[in-house]
């Protein structure tokens, strides 16, 4: 077979590419290697989606070349891949080298791959210098002492690269590399770059100085953190970019692992209380995102006390903030403080918050405290809140907007589960009745769904009591969409309800509107059939059901014929 | 500014009867709140509560004193000007904000009319009161969901000082007494940085400020300039392939329009470098209908300046012509055809295979306006010409797509735009015309023979792999 054949062929059908593995195979491992792969590296294609594919197919080459003993002919094609503009294709590029350079024997890993390292490292335009920077720490553990010193020169003076994307990649391999390096060369060569990249002209350098901060505090011993890490991150919490500090906020678990409960306590609680005062609104939700973590985490034997002195006070001001992401961010974590301070200092301290929370006016809010009710409900039991709760419930249930009342219905069977079977007919299930003719399709369909699971909760008799009649009752709707509901509540609910209630209650009314003049109405009974037949006995099916699909099978509508005939079939009832 | 405000007292029993009211917060989309308040502004994230109110000291008129302590005054205003205030707070410090800004007014007019008042110990303080005032932090945007296109930007609350400022910079800039020699101490790189930081301002009244500094800065600071294009590169480097998010962009390609214009020929490396590698990269953004006029613009004058880098920049856009997006497909046709009217024949030779094939392709989209784009070329006497020139190319190339649209294109109005082509290459090469009629039929069978050959070639080789695949996973020596 020709390569150049198959080539033109790959560039005229794009998606072949994903087929290069195909091609090689059919040449053989040689030709593979004589022909294809130079003819791929001088005439590489420049859609980048092609490309894209190479990158990726190139990195699960190796038998295809021939084994390990041969991976190393695949670097040429995938270094000028490293090289290209298009981030997405060099991405995947270095993620191929990175992947092959393990196939590598250690002097292949010098003799091929370490040089190719270092031409990227020292190319002229900045792609290739920051695909570089993804390369060092997976050639690093393998290589004789001399080349590691190379490899750290190379990697320093990409850290104090003229362009920002080189830096940016830098130093976002930083915490990786440091990972490999010995810890003599951590402490010499990683802190200085640690500490000029975290002090870049550039905010984008700087706030990814803190990711790496992680992962050095980890490799340092204890006694060295406070010299070597600590002033940088200090000062990365009080930076005069909302980014670095939103950053730092966002890191702040990982941070608190990694430094320590010694340092936690005397300089990571106030940095905290900082960033939840913060002036940017960005940084004081992610901030309050951190909450519970940062609280859980603290150590044990003064725990409360910090959280009770420190942490709480900027919460409470968190409950009031002015903006509604922070407060909801807060709403989704706050829950969980009461587990740690316990049945006292929750009833004291925490439920006020809780139940500001459920008057706030923002409905995120309300809907993030409602989700977390079972964190309370296990120290406190939820009727602490009932009082709050219901006021809020019936709020979001009756809000403008859909998705509102849509996340609330979700939370239904949590609560009625929580509240208990009175507290719920007492007060939920008119809300819960009224959703079903909301004038929005979805709040419909997962009131549907709401009725199944409450059912499944609280059993089939409550069903017959409280539900089955006013679902049957919307049979006669003057609204066709609320006779609808009505089908699609019987088919949510027969298997629930059981055989007795289906065949007794349900079933007449489903045939009875059989005789709909709404077509709609008629061939969604025809699906009802279908799919409460199996929870029928035999004979209802054969005395009842099979006459009334007959029936519509002959309908006027073609819808209505269709689905009467699949009901038929299905049911084995022809 | 922070959320102090105690939670309003509420007795758990009056809310349980209070009344469901309608939210008109959507707490899932942000960009309903921005829409109900009408105009928002934002202040730049600098201030930590500063709470203190602040107290000036009011100063005399400049005018008010003897020319020879004029220049001492200056100084002093100049230092006064550096406090900033918080301007979300609209309630403190009104008689201090009202102060500092009749102050500037003075300034500004100050460096306007006087003479003799720029001594060499202004510099620093004139940098430094600049600085102070507009190098910020820009605040976060609501940048995830902002559209440009139809969103209100955020207005710079603290705009009627920064407007301010920014005049009395230009004006000292401009003025006759300003030497580059001395300010180029204190108007260094770090300076240009922070300055260009500031393009990314929501707000375009300070971008369209900013558009003027930069420019003086680049006409007044030769030793900057090849340092601020360089920044300018990866600013756009960075919203090409990282961010895609720049609010001026725009700005800064206008002022490069303006810069390119006065390179000097032949054009270094560096310049078609940056033509090369980042302007037509900057094409594949997705916001490019916001700065695409300027970008045209751009690429035209570099061609005008040397037109031999008509093929590299055409075979660029040709690279990253839209797939999906008919409107920006419109904007790489309109460009083109900007590109079209300068060309030089000889140039146009060069590129009119690849390039017809695309535009025979623009032709028979199914989306009329871009279809319709397309087909206005025909009526640009200069491209007429030069398709007349190279009909014996042009038609094969564009002949089956205008035969099948006549046939079959659902919009009237590109059926007969393209009767008038195909009248239009009919009056110009008839025999071919001819010709390409009679073999029509039998060329797309010979096409159809083909794809279904190559189809066959992949099947074979699809059975091949799953042959071998069985004998031994897949690998096997030949």
């Amino acid at each position: 077979m020709n390569v150049k054949v198959a080539i033109l062929s790959i560039q005229l059908r794009l998606n072949s590419i994903k087929k290069l593995s195909t091609i090689a195979l059919a040449l053989g491992v040689e030709r593979t290697r004589t022909e294809l792969l130079p003819f791929l590296t001088d005439t590489i294609y420049d859609e980048d989606e092609v490309l894209l594919a190479l990158a990726e197919q190139l990195g699960n080459f190796t038998m295809l070349v021939g084994g390990p003993e041969y991976v190393h002919c695949l670097l040429p094609p995938l270094e000028s891949l490293a090289t290209v503009e298009e981030t997405v294709v060099r991405d995947k590029a270095v993620e191929s080298l990175r992947k092959i350079s393990q196939e590598h024997s250690p002097v292949d890993l010098e003799v091929h791959f370490e040089p190719l390292v270092k031409r990227l490292a020292s190319g002229d335009w900045f792609t290739s210098r920051t695909s570089a920077c993804g390369l060092f720490s997976v050639c690093y553990p393998r290589v004789s002492s001399t080349v590691k010193a190379e490899i750290r020169q190379h990697f320093r003076t990409l850290c104090s690269d003229d362009t920002p994307m080189v830096r940016r990649a830098a130093a976002s391999k930083l915490g990786e590399f440091a990972k490999v390096l010995e810890l003599d060369y951590v402490k010499s060569d990683i802190i200085s770059l640690f500490t000029a990249l975290a002090s870049d002209e550039q905010d984008s350098v700087r706030l990814l100085a803190v990711e790496a901060c992680v992962s050095i505090a980890t490799l340092l011993p204890q006694e060295d953190l406070e010299t070597l890490v600590m002033p940088t991150l200090r000062q990365a919490a009080e930076d005069k970019s909302w980014r670095v500090r939103y950053m730092v906020a966002d890191k702040f678990s990982e941070l608190q692992k990694a430094v320590g409960p010694e340092i936690t306590k005397n300089d990571l609680v106030p940095a905290f209380q900082n960033l939840l005062k913060d002036c940017e609104a960005e940084v004081r939700a992610a901030a309050a995102n951190k909450v519970k973590e940062f609280c859980e985490n603290l150590p044990e034997d003064n725990r409360e006390q910090i959280i009770m002195t420190h942490i709480l006070p900027c919460v409470k001001e968190l409950v009031s903030d002015t903006n509604q992401h922070v407060k909801s961010a807060l709403a989704s974590v706050i829950m969980g403080l009461s587990t740690i301070l316990g049945k006292d200092n929750t009833i004291e301290h925490l439920l006020p918050l809780f139940l500001a929370q459920l008057k706030d006016e923002c409905p995120e809010v309300r809907l993030n405290i409602i989700s977390n009710l079972d964190c309370v409900n296990e120290v406190i039991g939820i009727r602490q809140l009932s009082q709050s709760l219901l006021p809020a419930i019936v709020e979001l249930a009756e809000d403008a907007k859909w998705r509102v009342r849509l996340a609330i219905i979700e939370y239904m069977p949590l609560l009625a589960g929580q509240l208990g079977v009175e507290f719920f007919d007492e007060k939920l299930n008119t809300l819960c009745m009224a959703w079903l003719i909301d004038h929005v399709y979805a709040i419909r369909e997962a009131a549907t769904c709401n009725l199944m699971k409450l059912v499944e909760k609280f059993g089939a008799e409550w069903a017959q009591n409280t539900i089955v009649p006013k679902v049957l009752g919307m049979a006669n709707d003057p609204n066709y969409l609320h006779r609808m509901t009505t089908l699609f509540c019987i088919n949510a609910l027969s298997e629930a309800c059981g055989q007795d209630i289906t065949t007794k209650q349900m079933l007449p009314v489903v045939l009875k509107m059989s005789n709909d003049q709404v077509a709609n109405v008629r061939f969604n009974v025809a699906k009802s059939l279908q799919k409460i037949g199996p929870v029928l006995d035999s004979n209802a099916l054969q005395t009842e059901v099979k006459p009334v699909l007959e029936k519509l099978a002959t309908d006027t509508d073609m819808d209505v014929k269709y689905f009467a005939q699949e009901a038929i079939s299905v049911l084995a009832l022809a | 500014m922070m959320g102090d405000r105690p939670s309003p007292p509420r007795a758990m029993s009056s809310a349980a009867t209070t009344s469901p009211s309608v939210d008109k917060v959507d707490g899932f989309s942000r960009k309903s709140v921005r829409k109900a308040k009408q105009k928002r502004s934002q202040s730049s994230s600098q201030f930590r509560s500063q709470g203190k109110p602040i107290e000036l000291t009011p100063l005399p008129l400049l005018k008010d004193v003897p020319a020879p302590e004029q220049p001492e005054l200056f100084l002093k205003k100049l230092q006064q000007c550096c406090t900033v205030f918080d301007f979300m707070d609209t309630l403190s410090d009104l008689k201090m904000k009202e102060y500092k800004r009749s102050t500037l007014n003075e300034l500004v007019d100050y460096v306007t009319v006087s003479r003799g008042y720029l001594t060499e110990q202004a510099y620093p303080e004139v940098v430094k009161m600049v600085s102070h005032n507009i190098f910020r932090t820009l605040p976060p945007s609501d940048s995830n969901e902002f559209d440009p296109e139809e969103d209100e930007p955020t207005l710079e609350a603290s705009w009627p000082h920064l407007q301010l400022v920014y005049e009395f910079f230009i004006r000292f800039l401009e003025s006759q007494e300003f030497q580059p020699s001395i300010a180029k101490k204190y108007i260094d790189q770090k300076f240009v940085l922070q300055l260009l930081e500031l393009f990314d301002s929501e707000d375009p009244r300070e971008r369209d400020y900013l558009k003027t500094v930069l420019h003086r800065i680049y006409g007044k600071f030769l030793g900057l300039r090849a340092f601020i294009r360089k920044q300018i590169n990866n600013i756009f480097l960075r919203f090409v392939y990282e961010t895609e998010h720049f609010n001026g962009v725009a700005e800064l390609l206008e002022i490069l329009g303006s810069i390119i214009n006065g390179f000097a020929l032949p054009l270094k490396a560096e310049h078609k470098q940056f033509l090369v590698k980042v302007l037509i990269p900057l094409h594949t953004v997705r916001s490019l209908s916001l700065f695409h006029a300027q970008l045209a613009y751009c690429i035209v004058q570099f061609l005008e300046k040397d037109p031999t880098l008509t093929e590299p920049v055409i075979r660029g856009l040709l690279k990253f012509w839209p797939k999906t997006c008919s409107q920006k497909e419109v904007m790489f046709l309109g460009e083109l055809e900007e590109i079209l009217d300068v060309i030089e024949p000889t140039q146009f030779i060069k590129i009119q295979e690849p390039l017809f094939k695309q535009i025979s392709r623009c032709v028979s989209s199914p989306h009329f306006q871009v279809a319709e784009r397309a087909l206005y070329y025909w009526n640009n006497e200069y491209i007429m010409s030069l398709i007349e020139e190279n009909s014996s190319v042009i038609l094969p190339i564009m002949f089956a797509s205008l035969y099948r649209i006549s046939k079959e294109h659902w919009n009237p109005a590109i059926v007969a735009l393209v009767y008038n082509v195909l009248k239009a290459f009919m009056e110009m090469n008839s025999t071919l015309f001819d010709e390409l009629t009679a073999t029509y039929k039998s060329d797309r069978q010979r096409e159809k023979k083909k794809e279904k050959e190559r189809e066959e070639l992949w099947k074979k080789l699809e059975d091949l792999e799953l042959k071998r695949g069985l004998r031994s996973d897949g690998i096997i020596p030949t």
